[in-house]
C-alpha cells in the first residue's frame, strides 16, 4: 500500500484545512439515525449526500421559477432558461472547456457513453476497427462498446492491470495501432480507487489517430479536471456523485467532433426546422438535448459545483487522502483482511475482502450499526474475475466523513468478523 | 414428518425473535442458524440448482415424499443460510398446496423485510419463489398423473 505519494502531493500545496464539523451541518441526512445508531455514510462512490444548498436549489426552482425553457416568451421561461444555461457556463469552467457548445447535458455517465457509442460510434466505426477499454471499467463503459462492436464487426481490446490494480501501460501501447479508433477509459476506478494516468493515455492514443473518452464518474468530485490540458476528446461525469441531484450528468466533447456527429435522439429542442421532406438540426449543444430536459436538476447542479468550489478540490482531496490513509492503516491491522486495489495513486476509496466471509454478510452487519458501505461486484464483474473474487466490501469517503466514523466502522467490522467466523 | 402447520411454525419464530432487543442480537441468532444448517452435498451444487441473486449464491433442491415437499439448500453467505434455515423450517415437510398458499408473514414480523425489498442484495425473494415453483410443479405432476 502506498498512499504516501498522494498525501505528499497535496500537502505541498498551500491548502486550507476543512472545518468538517461545519461541513456536516450542511448535510441534513447526516443527522439521522439508522437502526438506532448515528448514520455513517461510506457509500460516496455510489452517490454522495446532498448539501442544503442543493436541496434548496431544487425547492427554490420549483417554488419560484418552474417553466419550460428556450422557447417561452414569458418571464418564468426566461428565468428558467437563464438558470439552466448558467449551469452550462459553470460546468464549462468546472471542466475548463473552451466553449459552452461543448457541454451537453445527459442523465449521467451511462447515457453519455451510450450517446457517443450510438452517435459517433455508428457513424465512424466499421468492420475491423478497434476500440480499447480497460480491465477496470464499469459495466457502463463496457456494454455500450460491446453492442457497437457486435453490430459493426469491430473488435474490443482490453488493457490488463497488475495485482496492485494499476494499468499496464506497456501493454496498452502494444494494443494501439492504426486500427484503433477509440480508447474509452475510466479516470478513477470505482472498485479499486486507482487514478489512471489519462493524460498519458490520451497522448499515446492521439499519436495513432484514435479519440479518447474519459469516464470521470469517480474523478470529478475529487480531482481538478482540465479537459484542454488533458486534451480529452470526450469527458463525462454524473451530477449525483459530486453532491448534486440524480438524473443529471454532463458530456463534454470537442466542438469539431460534436459538430460532425449525428443526433442521438430525435424530438423537440434538437431541431432547427421540421418538414416532412427533411428536418434540419439545431446547433450545439442542443442538437443532443432532445425533449424537455431535466431543468430542475440541472439548475441545482450549479449549487453542487458552487459547494465544491467553495472548499476547493485540492482542500477536499487533502482531507479525503487523510481519511484514506487512516482507514487503510486501521484496516490493514485486521487479521484476514486483504485490501483489493493498492495503486500508488488512489482516491479516497478502499475495497477489501475478508478470508472465509461473504462480503454481503459484512455489509449487513455494518448496516446493523448504521454504517453504509457497498458490497458486491460494483458493476465491474470482469475486474472481480481478474482478482478471482465475487466481490468486495467498499468504503468510500467524502468531504463530510471523519476519523471517528472510521473508528466506528473498525469496531463494527471487528464485531462482524467475530460473529461471522 | 412435521405435524405443525406453516402458520404455527411462523408463530414460533416470531415468538423467538421477540426475545431480541437489538439488530445485532437478531443477526447473531440468524448467523447461528446459518452455521447449523446441514451442509448440502456438493453433487447438488450445480448450475441447475442455483437460485440467482445479485451477491450471494443460493442452491436449492426439492424432493417429494408422499404428499409432502422437502427442501435442502445452501449459500455462500452465512446470513442467507440463516434465512434459508428459517424458510426450510417453515416450508419443508408441508403439503404442496399449503406451500403455494403460504403468506410467510413472519419475514416481515421479525423485521427481515429488507431482505425481501428490491435491493437485489440477496436471493431471498428468488428463493421463496423457487420453493413455491417446486411445490407447484409437484402439484401439476399429481394432476397430470391422477
Amino acid at each position: 500500500m502506498n498512499t504516501d505519494s498522494t498525501v505528499l502531493k497535496h500537502s505541498t500545496l498551500q491548502r486550507k484545512s476543512i472545518d468538517v464539523a461545519a461541513v456536516r451541518k450542511q448535510f441534513p441526512v447526516l443527522t439521522r439515525e439508522v437502526k438506532g445508531h448515528p448514520l455513517v455514510y461510506f457509500d460516496n462512490a455510489a452517490t454522495t449526500q446532498k448539501p442544503a444548498e442543493v436541496i434548496h436549489g431544487l425547492i427554490n426552482y420549483y417554488s419560484h421559477t418552474n417553466a419550460n425553457i428556450h422557447r417561452g416568451i414569458h418571464t418564468l421561461a426566461e428565468e428558467a432558461t437563464a438558470a439552466y444555461e448558467a449551469t452550462r457556463h459553470l460546468v464549462m469552467h468546472f471542466l475548463n472547456a473552451s466553449s459552452i457548445e461543448e457541454i451537453v447535458f445527459t442523465r449521467g455517465v451511462t447515457e453519455s457513453v451510450n450517446l457517443v457509442a450510438y452517435s459517433w460510434g455508428r457513424q465512424q466505426i466499421k468492420e475491423g476497427d478497434e476500440i480499447i477499454i480497460s480491465t477496470m471499467e464499469h459495466h457502463s463503459n463496457i456494454v455500450p462498446w460491446q453492442i457497437l462492436c457486435e453490430e459493426k464487426g469491430a473488435v474490443l481490446k482490453v488493457i490488463p492491470i497488475n495485482d496492485a490494480g494499476e494499468l499496464l501501460l506497456e501493454e496498452y501501447e502494444k494494443l494501439l495501432s492504426s486500427n484503433t479508433r477509440l480508447v474509452s477509459i475510466v479516470h478513477v476506478s470505482n472498485a479499486l480507487g486507482t487514478v489512471n494516468p489519462v493524460k498519458q493515455i490520451i497522448e499515446k492514443a492521439h499519436k495513432h489517430g484514435a479519440l479518447v473518452l474519459v469516464d470521470g464518474a469517480q474523478s470529478a468530485a475529487h480531482i481538478p479536471i482540465d479537459v484542454q490540458d488533458l486534451d480529452a476528446d470526450f469527458f463525462t461525469f454524473s451530477g449525483h456523485k459530486i453532491y448534486g441531484p440524480t438524473g443529471i450528468g454532463v458530456l463534454y466533447g470537442k466542438k469539431a467532433i460534436l459538430e460532425s456527429m449525428p443526433p442521438f435522439q430525435g424530438g423537440g429542442e434538437m431541431i432547427r426546422e421540421v418538414r416532412f421532406e427533411k428536418t434540419t438540426y439545431n446547433d450545439l449543444p442542443y442538437k443532443f438535448e432532445a425533449g424537455t430536459p431535466n431543468i430542475a436538476d440541472t439548475v441545482a447542479l450549479r449549487d453542487a459545483i458552487h459547494f465544491i468550489e467553495h472548499y476547493g478540490k485540492e482542500n477536499i482531496a487533502a482531507w479525503e487522502d487523510e481519511l484514506l490513509l487512516y482507514a487503510t492503516e486501521k484496516l490493514q491491522a485486521i487479521p484476514g483482511l486483504k485490501i483489493i486495489g493498492e495503486a500508488r495513486e488512489k482516491i479516497s476509496l478502499v475495497s477489501f475482502v475478508i478470508d472465509g466471509i461473504h462480503p454481503q454478510d459484512i455489509g449487513i452487519m455494518l448496516d446493523n450499526r448504521g454504517i453504509a458501505v457497498r458490497t458486491g461486484h460494483h458493476c465491474t464483474q470482469p475486474l472481480m474475475n481478474r482478482f478471482g473474487i465475487p466481490g468486495t466490501i467498499r468504503a468510500s469517503f467524502a468531504i463530510y466523513n471523519t476519523k471517528e466514523e472510521i473508528d466506528s466502522m473498525i469496531v463494527a467490522l471487528e464485531n462482524a468478523i467475530r460473529k461471522l467466523s | 414428518m412435521t405435524e405443525k402447520t406453516i402458520e404455527i411454525i411462523e408463530e414460533e419464530i416470531i415468538e423467538e425473535f421477540s426475545l431480541f432487543d437489538s439488530w445485532d442480537d437478531k443477526y447473531e441468532y440468524i448467523i447461528d442458524l446459518g452455521k447449523k444448517l446441514p451442509v448440502l452435498p456438493s453433487v447438488h451444487k450445480i448450475d441447475e440448482n442455483r437460485v440467482r441473486g445479485c451477491q450471494s449464491t443460493v442452491w436449492l433442491v426439492a424432493e417429494r415424499k408422499a404428499d409432502r415437499v422437502y427442501y435442502q439448500a445452501d449459500s455462500d453467505s452465512v446470513i442467507v443460510k440463516g434465512l434459508i434455515s428459517m424458510l426450510i423450517r417453515v416450508l419443508s415437510g408441508q403439503r404442496a398446496d399449503d406451500i403455494i398458499e403460504a403468506k410467510l408473514g413472519f419475514i416481515q414480523a421479525i423485521g427481515m423485510t429488507t431482505h425481501l425489498a428490491q435491493t437485489r442484495s440477496n436471493g431471498l425473494v428468488a428463493m421463496v419463489k423457487q420453493m413455491k415453483s417446486y411445490a407447484m410443479a409437484f402439484k401439476l405432476m399429481d394432476k397430470s398423473s391422477g
